[in-house]
């Protein structure tokens, strides 16, 4: 049966793990090569590194961090940010990454997520998308959070599915970094209206988060960071309780 | 020396850094000399059926059809494994190398596509390919066409439908999840190709 993936998210600034709250207030977690290869050995599915302010410094992703990292990595890697063009994203595949992560890049030409595609496959490009509750709707914020867009997120999942996108890399920003749970509602939507996997991210706190956001959200994934980062949840553990409330996952492992 | 035959898909760098991390040595190549010389093959792969087209440009075919028709360990990985039967529907064109019969097909319209993630292994027993791999392991699978179940299908994975995961016949080996990202299961998997002894 296919499992439910759980991802450690690494959000890399200055070529340290760091986290924030709600995109903000960052602290220092680590090395970003120790801390992928130690939630590895963890369990868990698949490991992301966000290079969260080459979007917004204009500068292009940390090729050496990126090649660092996956040197011994044997599960999935995918790194976003920072990544303008086709050229970068070929510059990061070359690194060691597995699949790329486009979020401002692809919402300001949507043409990339095809460009990528075409040439790496559809299983190697991820469109991230941020986006906060506005007016009811789920509005869609591109470099770091920090610029609105007036896209509906919604909307936006299915032509980045269209033009060749593989997966759905799904932030709240409403709910980063608060451990109060996975924003269901908002994936499960997302879920519905796309063919291709959802990644939950922004808002895990809890075993309790994990079971909702794949039986409620119907998630395909859910990505995580502080809690994995500073020990409030191993990920070993997560995945056995989840294994015992009847959740599909990789375990043992 | 292990040739990684170089046609242009995505995964070379992650299959070699794995052979690396095991020990042995190998060469990412796209002449046909250097894979003739070698004596391990490795057909990576993920992406488009069509970009298989390349081994038809410059005697790359053949040379891979001679060495796993001369007895030499061949590795068809994801893409690489879809070759060894005769087509895919996904490029109806771009012929397979028909070592094994029965054409790929796209998972049924009841499952999400592409098959993104860890899936487990129905494994059967004697396959040297997957020797200390145990029957219900999970691994790392990416692709959105399927193998058909054959004679020579050493592990199923269920998806929608029963596909071939792992096949073996004789010196070739295929597998459609990926081993070098498929943690110490998948390392384990390359270990044992790298040390068939045939």
């Amino acid at each position: 049966m296919l499992t439910k993936r759980i991802i450690a998210c690494l959000d890399v600034d200055e070529g340290r793990v760091v986290k924030g709250v709600r995109f903000l207030d960052l602290r220092d977690a680590g090395d970003p090569a120790d801390c992928a290869s130690a939630h590895a050995r963890d369990g868990a599915d698949e490991i992301v590194l966000l290079d969260i302010t080459a979007t917004s410094d204009k500068r292009h992703t940390m090729l050496d961090v990126v090649s660092r990292t996956a040197r011994e990595l044997f599960i999935p890697f995918t790194v976003g940010g920072g990544i303008r063009e086709l050229s970068d994203a070929a510059a990061v595949f070359e690194a060691g990454a597995d699949k790329i992560a486009i979020n401002s890049a692809a919402v300001r030409d949507s043409t990339l997520i095809g460009k990528i595609a075409a040439r790496f496959g559809s299983q190697a490009v991820v469109v991230a998308i941020d986006t906060r509750r506005v007016n009811g709707g789920f509005e869609v914020f591109i470099a770091g959070g920090r610029i609105s867009t007036g896209r509906d997120a919604v909307l936006w999942a299915r032509e980045a599915a269209d033009r060749g996108a593989g997966e759905i890399l799904l932030t709240s920003m409403d709910r980063d970094g608060t451990q109060s749970g996975f924003d269901c509602e908002l994936v499960q939507t997302v879920a519905a209206a796309v063919s291709i996997p959802v990644i939950a991210s922004g808002g895990a706190g809890s075993t309790r988060d994990f079971v909702d956001v794949f039986r409620d959200g119907r998630a395909d994934a859910a990505l995580a960071a502080s809690i994995f980062h500073f020990g409030i949840e191993n990920i070993g553990q997560l995945k056995r309780e989840l294994y015992v409330a009847n959740v599909p996952v990789r375990w043992p492992c | 020396m292990i040739a990684i035959v170089d046609y242009g898909a995505g995964n070379l760098n992650s299959v070699k850094k794995a052979f690396d991390h095991l020990g042995a040595a190998t060469v990412v190549t796209r002449q046909p000399a250097a894979v003739a010389a070698a004596d391990r093959i490795v057909l990576p792969g993920v992406g488009h059926f069509s970009a298989l087209s390349i081994l038809d440009n410059g005697g790359l075919r053949d040379a891979l059809l001679q060495d796993a028709s001369a007895g030499k360990p061949f590795l068809g990985i994801c893409l690489g494994m879809q070759w060894l039967f005769e087509g895919s529907e996904e490029a109806p064109e771009c012929a397979g190398a028909g070592i094994l019969a029965g054409r790929c097909h796209r998972f049924p319209s009841s499952v999400k596509s592409p098959h993104v993630g860890w899936n487990s292994l129905t494994v059967r027993g004697g396959s040297r390919l997957l020797r200390n791999v145990a029957p219900d392991s999970f691994v790392y699978y990416t692709h959105s066409y399927q193998a058909p179940v054959v004679a020579a299908t050493t592990a199923q994975t269920e998806y929608g439908a029963r596909f071939s995961a792992a096949v073996e016949q004789g010196n070739v080996f295929g597998v459609q999840f990926h081993p070098e990202k498929s943690s110490k299961v998948g390392l384990q998997i390359l270990k044992n190709f790298c040390d068939a002894d045939l």
